[in-house]
Protein backbone atom coordinates (compact mmCIF):
# COMPACT_ATOMS: atom_id res chain seq x y z
CA UNK A 1 0.00 0.00 0.00
CA UNK A 2 2.75 2.04 0.57
CA UNK A 3 4.98 3.27 -2.74
CA UNK A 4 5.33 5.94 -5.25
CA UNK A 5 2.66 6.91 -7.34
CA UNK A 6 2.20 6.43 -10.80
CA UNK A 7 3.39 9.46 -12.92
CA UNK A 8 0.22 9.80 -14.52
CA UNK A 9 -0.93 9.97 -10.77
CA UNK A 10 1.24 12.66 -10.26
CA UNK A 11 -0.15 14.39 -13.40
CA UNK A 12 -3.36 13.80 -12.47
CA UNK A 13 -2.98 15.66 -9.21
CA UNK A 14 -1.46 18.78 -10.56
CA UNK A 15 -4.03 18.54 -13.44
CA UNK A 16 -7.23 18.30 -10.78
CA UNK A 17 -5.64 21.04 -8.73
CA UNK A 18 -5.46 23.20 -11.64
CA UNK A 19 -8.50 22.60 -12.58
CA UNK A 20 -10.22 23.42 -9.22
CA UNK A 21 -8.11 26.60 -9.20
CA UNK A 22 -9.25 27.68 -12.49
CA UNK A 23 -12.34 27.38 -11.81
CA UNK A 24 -12.48 29.48 -8.62
CA UNK A 25 -13.25 26.11 -6.32
CA UNK A 26 -10.15 26.87 -4.58
CA UNK A 27 -6.43 28.39 -3.97
CA UNK A 28 -3.58 27.11 -2.88
CA UNK A 29 -3.85 28.76 0.77
CA UNK A 30 -7.05 26.23 1.16
CA UNK A 31 -4.87 23.28 0.32
CA UNK A 32 -1.97 24.40 2.54
CA UNK A 33 -4.41 25.62 5.55
CA UNK A 34 -6.06 21.94 5.45
CA UNK A 35 -2.64 20.26 5.05
CA UNK A 36 -1.41 21.83 7.79
CA UNK A 37 -4.14 21.06 10.04
CA UNK A 38 -3.66 17.40 8.98
CA UNK A 39 0.06 17.56 9.82
CA UNK A 40 -0.57 18.78 13.11
CA UNK A 41 -2.76 15.80 14.35
CA UNK A 42 -0.01 13.60 16.13
CA UNK A 43 -0.23 10.69 18.52
CA UNK A 44 0.99 12.22 21.53
CA UNK A 45 -2.40 13.72 21.69
CA UNK A 46 -4.38 10.52 22.35
CA UNK A 47 -1.20 9.05 24.47
CA UNK A 48 -1.66 12.53 26.50
CA UNK A 49 -5.40 11.73 26.92
CA UNK A 50 -4.82 8.00 27.69
CA UNK A 51 -2.16 9.36 30.60
CA UNK A 52 -4.92 11.71 31.66
CA UNK A 53 -7.50 9.21 32.08
CA UNK A 54 -5.48 7.17 34.45
CA UNK A 55 -4.68 10.01 36.66
CA UNK A 56 -8.13 11.19 36.62
CA UNK A 57 -11.30 8.99 36.85
CA UNK A 58 -13.38 11.70 36.55
CA UNK A 59 -11.17 12.36 32.73
CA UNK A 60 -11.60 8.64 32.27
CA UNK A 61 -15.22 8.72 32.41
CA UNK A 62 -15.97 11.47 29.96
CA UNK A 63 -13.08 9.52 28.17
CA UNK A 64 -15.03 6.24 28.21
CA UNK A 65 -18.45 8.24 27.90
CA UNK A 66 -18.20 10.56 25.07
CA UNK A 67 -14.65 10.30 23.56
CA UNK A 68 -15.30 13.57 21.22
CA UNK A 69 -16.05 15.57 24.31
CA UNK A 70 -12.34 14.09 25.73
CA UNK A 71 -10.38 15.07 22.74
CA UNK A 72 -11.91 18.26 22.71
CA UNK A 73 -11.15 19.06 26.12
CA UNK A 74 -7.11 19.13 24.29
CA UNK A 75 -8.23 21.09 22.03
CA UNK A 76 -8.82 19.02 19.44
CA UNK A 77 -11.40 20.51 16.98
CA UNK A 78 -13.70 17.49 16.41
CA UNK A 79 -16.02 19.66 13.89
CA UNK A 80 -17.02 17.43 10.69
CA UNK A 81 -15.23 14.56 12.62
CA UNK A 82 -17.25 11.03 12.99
CA UNK A 83 -17.77 10.24 17.17
CA UNK A 84 -14.88 9.21 18.60
CA UNK A 85 -15.52 6.11 20.89
CA UNK A 86 -12.78 5.02 23.50
CA UNK A 87 -12.24 1.07 24.40
CA UNK A 88 -11.32 0.10 27.81
CA UNK A 89 -9.02 -2.58 27.98
CA UNK A 90 -8.79 -4.34 31.24
CA UNK A 91 -6.46 -7.17 33.08
CA UNK A 92 -8.92 -9.25 31.37
CA UNK A 93 -9.86 -7.62 28.13
CA UNK A 94 -7.93 -6.28 25.12
CA UNK A 95 -9.32 -4.13 22.55
CA UNK A 96 -7.88 -4.22 18.71
CA UNK A 97 -8.92 -1.78 16.32
CA UNK A 98 -9.35 -2.88 12.29
CA UNK A 99 -11.49 -1.00 9.76
CA UNK A 100 -11.87 -4.13 7.23
CA UNK A 101 -13.68 -2.40 4.84
CA UNK A 102 -11.55 0.52 4.36
CA UNK A 103 -9.21 2.74 6.66
CA UNK A 104 -11.38 4.41 9.06
CA UNK A 105 -8.85 5.85 11.90
CA UNK A 106 -9.37 8.42 14.32
CA UNK A 107 -7.03 10.84 12.73
CA UNK A 108 -8.08 13.13 14.74
CA UNK A 109 -6.19 12.24 17.94
CA UNK A 110 -3.80 9.63 16.07
CA UNK A 111 -2.73 11.76 13.18
CA UNK A 112 -2.53 9.94 9.61
CA UNK A 113 -2.77 6.56 9.51
CA UNK A 114 0.62 3.71 9.35
CA UNK A 115 0.15 2.13 6.13
CA UNK A 116 0.11 -1.62 7.60
CA UNK A 117 -3.14 -0.02 9.28
CA UNK A 118 -4.69 -0.06 5.61
CA UNK A 119 -3.16 -3.02 4.14
CA UNK A 120 -4.95 -5.71 2.94
CA UNK A 121 -3.65 -8.07 5.34
CA UNK A 122 -4.06 -6.14 8.05
CA UNK A 123 -7.74 -5.75 7.14
CA UNK A 124 -8.12 -9.40 6.44
CA UNK A 125 -6.38 -11.11 9.14
CA UNK A 126 -6.80 -8.32 12.32
CA UNK A 127 -10.64 -10.12 12.34
CA UNK A 128 -9.59 -14.06 11.26
CA UNK A 129 -6.78 -14.46 13.81
CA UNK A 130 -6.53 -11.40 16.16
CA UNK A 131 -3.59 -13.48 18.31
CA UNK A 132 -1.64 -14.02 15.12
CA UNK A 133 -1.42 -10.47 13.78
CA UNK A 134 -0.55 -9.47 17.50
CA UNK A 135 2.30 -11.56 17.62
CA UNK A 136 3.73 -9.84 14.48
CA UNK A 137 3.85 -6.38 15.85
CA UNK A 138 5.74 -8.65 19.51
CA UNK A 139 2.98 -8.50 21.23
CA UNK A 140 2.00 -11.42 23.24
CA UNK A 141 -0.87 -11.17 25.45
CA UNK A 142 -0.58 -13.33 28.93
CA UNK A 143 -3.31 -16.37 28.93
CA UNK A 144 -6.85 -15.55 30.06
CA UNK A 145 -6.75 -12.29 28.86
CA UNK A 146 -9.67 -12.41 26.02
CA UNK A 147 -9.26 -10.08 22.64
CA UNK A 148 -12.14 -8.18 21.13
CA UNK A 149 -11.56 -7.03 17.56
CA UNK A 150 -13.51 -3.63 16.88
CA UNK A 151 -14.59 -2.71 13.49
CA UNK A 152 -14.25 1.03 12.93
CA UNK A 153 -16.55 2.76 10.10
CA UNK A 154 -16.57 5.91 8.24
CA UNK A 155 -19.29 6.98 11.16
CA UNK A 156 -17.89 5.93 14.13
CA UNK A 157 -14.20 6.00 15.10
CA UNK A 158 -12.62 4.12 17.86
CA UNK A 159 -9.04 4.31 19.89
CA UNK A 160 -7.94 2.00 22.45
CA UNK A 161 -7.50 3.05 26.44
CA UNK A 162 -4.79 0.72 27.51
CA UNK A 163 -4.18 -0.67 31.02
CA UNK A 164 -1.47 1.36 32.95
CA UNK A 165 1.61 -0.76 33.20
CA UNK A 166 3.15 -1.89 36.45
CA UNK A 167 6.31 0.27 37.34
CA UNK A 168 4.43 3.22 36.51
CA UNK A 169 3.27 4.47 40.27
CA UNK A 170 3.96 8.26 40.74
CA UNK A 171 5.00 8.82 37.39
CA UNK A 172 3.43 12.63 36.26
CA UNK A 173 1.09 12.51 32.98
CA UNK A 174 3.84 13.84 30.73
CA UNK A 175 5.93 10.55 31.85
CA UNK A 176 2.74 8.40 31.55
CA UNK A 177 2.39 9.89 28.02
CA UNK A 178 5.45 9.09 26.73
CA UNK A 179 5.44 5.55 27.15
CA UNK A 180 1.45 5.87 25.12
CA UNK A 181 2.59 5.06 21.21
CA UNK A 182 0.46 5.47 18.32
CA UNK A 183 0.46 1.45 17.99
CA UNK A 184 -0.87 1.48 21.32
CA UNK A 185 -3.92 3.44 20.58
CA UNK A 186 -4.38 1.09 18.05
CA UNK A 187 -3.86 -2.05 20.50
CA UNK A 188 -1.09 -3.85 18.42
CA UNK A 189 0.96 -2.99 21.18
CA UNK A 190 1.04 -2.33 25.02
CA UNK A 191 2.40 0.54 26.63
CA UNK A 192 5.74 -0.48 28.60
CA UNK A 193 6.91 0.97 31.54
CA UNK A 194 10.38 0.10 30.15
CA UNK A 195 10.45 2.20 27.42
CA UNK A 196 9.41 5.77 28.91
CA UNK A 197 11.80 8.02 27.51
CA UNK A 198 11.31 10.89 30.03
CA UNK A 199 13.46 10.21 33.26
CA UNK A 200 11.16 10.10 36.16
CA UNK B 1 -18.98 -3.67 -6.28
CA UNK B 2 -18.02 -5.12 -9.59
CA UNK B 3 -18.91 -8.90 -8.00
CA UNK B 4 -21.42 -10.16 -10.41
CA UNK B 5 -21.77 -13.71 -7.85
CA UNK B 6 -23.59 -12.65 -4.96
CA UNK B 7 -21.77 -15.34 -2.51
CA UNK B 8 -18.96 -13.47 -3.16
CA UNK B 9 -17.49 -10.67 -1.08
CA UNK B 10 -16.93 -7.33 -2.83
CA UNK B 11 -13.37 -6.27 -3.42
CA UNK B 12 -13.15 -4.45 -0.26
CA UNK B 13 -14.70 -6.68 1.95
CA UNK B 14 -11.57 -7.80 3.29
CA UNK B 15 -12.67 -9.16 6.74
CA UNK B 16 -11.51 -12.99 7.19
CA UNK B 17 -10.67 -12.52 3.18
CA UNK B 18 -8.48 -16.42 3.02
CA UNK B 19 -6.33 -14.69 0.24
CA UNK B 20 -4.32 -12.61 2.57
CA UNK B 21 -4.34 -15.68 5.14
CA UNK B 22 -0.38 -16.55 4.99
CA UNK B 23 0.16 -12.32 3.69
CA UNK B 24 1.89 -11.16 7.21
CA UNK B 25 1.31 -7.65 8.35
CA UNK B 26 4.51 -5.33 8.08
CA UNK B 27 4.53 -3.27 11.06
CA UNK B 28 7.70 -1.48 9.19
CA UNK B 29 6.20 -0.56 6.45
CA UNK B 30 5.31 3.03 8.25
CA UNK B 31 6.55 5.32 5.72
CA UNK B 32 4.74 8.84 6.56
CA UNK B 33 3.08 9.83 3.80
CA UNK B 34 4.71 11.61 0.96
CA UNK B 35 4.08 15.14 -0.23
CA UNK B 36 1.73 13.29 -2.66
CA UNK B 37 0.29 11.41 -0.52
CA UNK B 38 -0.22 14.69 2.10
CA UNK B 39 -1.09 16.89 -1.38
CA UNK B 40 -4.27 14.40 -1.77
CA UNK B 41 -5.46 14.38 1.27
CA UNK B 42 -5.54 18.17 1.83
CA UNK B 43 -7.49 18.41 -1.60
CA UNK B 44 -10.13 16.11 -0.43
CA UNK B 45 -10.35 18.01 3.05
CA UNK B 46 -10.94 21.19 0.98
CA UNK B 47 -13.75 20.25 -0.92
CA UNK B 48 -15.12 18.54 2.09
CA UNK B 49 -15.42 21.77 3.71
CA UNK B 50 -16.77 23.38 0.51
CA UNK B 51 -19.83 20.66 0.60
CA UNK B 52 -18.35 18.85 -2.56
CA UNK B 53 -17.43 16.11 -1.26
CA UNK B 54 -18.83 13.30 1.50
CA UNK B 55 -16.84 10.48 2.74
CA UNK B 56 -19.86 8.30 1.38
CA UNK B 57 -19.15 9.45 -1.89
CA UNK B 58 -15.32 8.80 -1.44
CA UNK B 59 -15.91 5.19 -0.07
CA UNK B 60 -18.00 4.68 -2.45
CA UNK B 61 -15.84 5.43 -5.81
CA UNK B 62 -13.29 3.72 -3.97
CA UNK B 63 -15.28 0.82 -3.72
CA UNK B 64 -16.12 0.92 -7.58
CA UNK B 65 -12.83 0.49 -8.63
CA UNK B 66 -11.76 -2.87 -10.56
CA UNK B 67 -9.67 -5.36 -8.29
CA UNK B 68 -6.74 -4.30 -10.35
CA UNK B 69 -6.84 -0.69 -9.56
CA UNK B 70 -8.14 -1.69 -5.92
CA UNK B 71 -4.84 -3.83 -5.09
CA UNK B 72 -2.67 -2.22 -7.45
CA UNK B 73 -2.66 1.75 -6.87
CA UNK B 74 -1.27 3.61 -3.49
CA UNK B 75 -3.55 4.48 -1.44
CA UNK B 76 -3.48 8.14 -1.89
CA UNK B 77 -3.97 7.25 -5.50
CA UNK B 78 -7.21 5.58 -4.81
CA UNK B 79 -7.99 8.47 -3.28
CA UNK B 80 -7.02 10.82 -6.12
CA UNK B 81 -9.47 8.44 -8.31
CA UNK B 82 -12.62 8.93 -6.43
CA UNK B 83 -11.72 12.73 -5.49
CA UNK B 84 -11.88 13.26 -9.38
CA UNK B 85 -15.12 11.39 -11.04
CA UNK B 86 -17.24 12.97 -8.37
CA UNK B 87 -15.62 16.28 -9.12
CA UNK B 88 -16.52 15.39 -13.23
CA UNK B 89 -19.60 13.84 -12.32
CA UNK B 90 -20.95 16.66 -10.45
CA UNK B 91 -19.75 19.21 -12.97
CA UNK B 92 -17.24 21.04 -10.99
CA UNK B 93 -14.31 20.29 -13.65
CA UNK B 94 -14.64 18.68 -17.05
CA UNK B 95 -13.26 15.75 -18.31
CA UNK B 96 -11.28 17.92 -20.74
CA UNK B 97 -9.66 19.78 -17.97
CA UNK B 98 -8.19 16.89 -16.37
CA UNK B 99 -6.76 15.10 -20.28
Amino acid sequence: MAGTPLPESVELLDKLVAALKRRGVLVEEDIVRCQTQAERAQPETGARMVARAWLDPEFRALMLRDGTAAAEAFGVGMKGAPPLGVLEDTDRLHHLVVCTLCSCYPRAVIGYPPHWYKSAAYRARAVREPRAVLAEFGTVLPAGVQVRVVDSTADYRWMVLPTRPAGTEGWSEEQLAAIVTRDCLVGVTLPQAEKRQIAA
Amino acid sequence: MDSPDPDRPATHDLGGNPRFRCTPVEPDDDAPPSAFDKRVDAVRSVLREKGLFTVDEMRFNIEALHETEYFGLTYYEKWLRSVTAVMVRKGVITWEDIK
